[in-house]
């Protein structure tokens, strides 16, 4: 396989958004999340009650996938910041290291100017506690870790999923 | 590429439809979001163009139930199948957990059908993937067409190594959910491997 799984620890979600936590209130953004570049959330903070988080994060990851062919299009290698602007909301996208998008949603109460010199402020600690992540994974795919509740999984328990 | 989080105690995993152009794999996913309970299910996307045809691609996540206490999720996608959207087809593909092949019974699609299973094959390399050693099950839809190819021909010509096949007639829902099983039980029992 060419990439590893993610494997989210609990005690990396609770720093992870603590994080973005921190982020959102400085940078006065209504939503921020942290997405993988497959479309996966990883973890969400503020008023996302109401969105469809899911379809938002399968979105970004396929808006950033698209732009970033574009950049190797034309010969750039990436475009790291991603900026929609609409009438109340805006959107800022970036990549936080290789695998993440960072997603801040954010109206009149904040500006693009704020947003992006938090999120520069924050993306180092994010790439950090990230990169701690994968490490992780990998060292649970490895066998180093406690064992995974998968390993086990039996037949039975799969088709129970489908009812029969 | 699984993601497992264990805050939220969910497994997400990745499946895409691939297969030539106007082959069903939009039929498929929408007939899996009408039947599936809306409580189980999150919004179909469809990045389509005016005229109905995907752009982009379209998604549905849907919850499977609980295993070992965590929710499973699976994100649906499709591909779009025209042949001038091959940069599309190869983003959808990075990070797939389990490839779903719709091919058309369509006499006159034979040859699409192989086409574009060579593009799966070519796609998959470029994203270090090898079609043999990932979880893959193919479809053989529109069986209720008068010129459906008889399905030993399909599977002569189709069958890639030893996947299950499936027969299919997407619009009325017939061997949907069997396509989908199938799927999420390999993707799952690849958990056991790779866990």
């Amino acid at each position: 396989m060419p990439t590893s799984d993610i494997v989210l620890h609990e005690e990396d979600f609770h720093l992870i958004r603590d994080l973005i936590q921190r982020l959102r209130i400085e940078a006065n953004a209504r939503v921020i999340c942290l997405v993988d570049r497959n479309g996966q959330q990883i973890a969400c903070v503020g008023e996302a009650q109401a969105l469809d988080m899911t379809a938002l994060a399968s979105l970004a990851a396929g808006n950033v996938a698209a732009t970033d062919s574009l950049a190797r299009l034309i010969g750039e290698k990436d475009f790291s910041t991603l900026y929609h602007e609409g009438e109340k909301d805006n959107l800022h996208l970036s990549m936080i290291g290789e695998k993440v998008i960072l997603v801040v949603i954010f109206d009149e109460r904040s500006s693009l100017g704020l947003v992006r010199l938090r999120v520069k402020k924050y993306a180092g600690e994010l790439t950090a506690a990230l990169e701690r992540m994968q490490q992780k994974s990998l060292k649970t795919k490895s066998g180093k870790m406690a064992a995974s509740p998968f390993t086990d999984i039996t037949d039975e328990d799969i088709d129970s999923l489908f009812g029969n | 590429m699984t993601f497992i989080n264990y805050a939220a105690r969910e497994i997400n995993c990745k499946i895409v439809y691939y297969g030539p152009g106007l082959g069903g794999k939009t039929t498929n996913l929408k007939w899996i979001y009408g039947k599936s309970n809306p409580t189980s299910r999150g919004k179909l996307i469809s990045l389509a163009t005016e005229t109905d045809r995907t752009l982009f691609f379209d998604f549905l996540p849907l919850d499977l139930g609980t295993i070992r206490g965590f929710k499973t999720r699976f994100h649906l996608y499709t591909v779009p199948g025209q042949v001038f959207y091959d940069a599309s087809r190869k983003l959808i593909l990075k990070g797939v957990d389990g490839v779903v092949f719709v091919a058309d019974s369509q006499a006159a699609r034979m040859e699409a059908n192989v086409e574009s299973l060579k593009n799966l094959r070519s796609n998959l390399k470029d994203q270090g993937y090898e079609l043999a050693k990932i979880p893959y099950v193919l479809q053989l839809n529109k069986r209720d067409t008068a010129s459906a190819v008889p399905v030993e021909e399909m599977k002569r010509q189709l069958v890639m190594k030893d996947e299950p096949v499936f027969e299919a007639v997407a619009q009325s829902g017939a061997g949907v959910f069997d396509t989908l099983k199938s799927i999420a039980r390999m993707v799952l029992g690849e958990l056991r491997k790779t866990a």
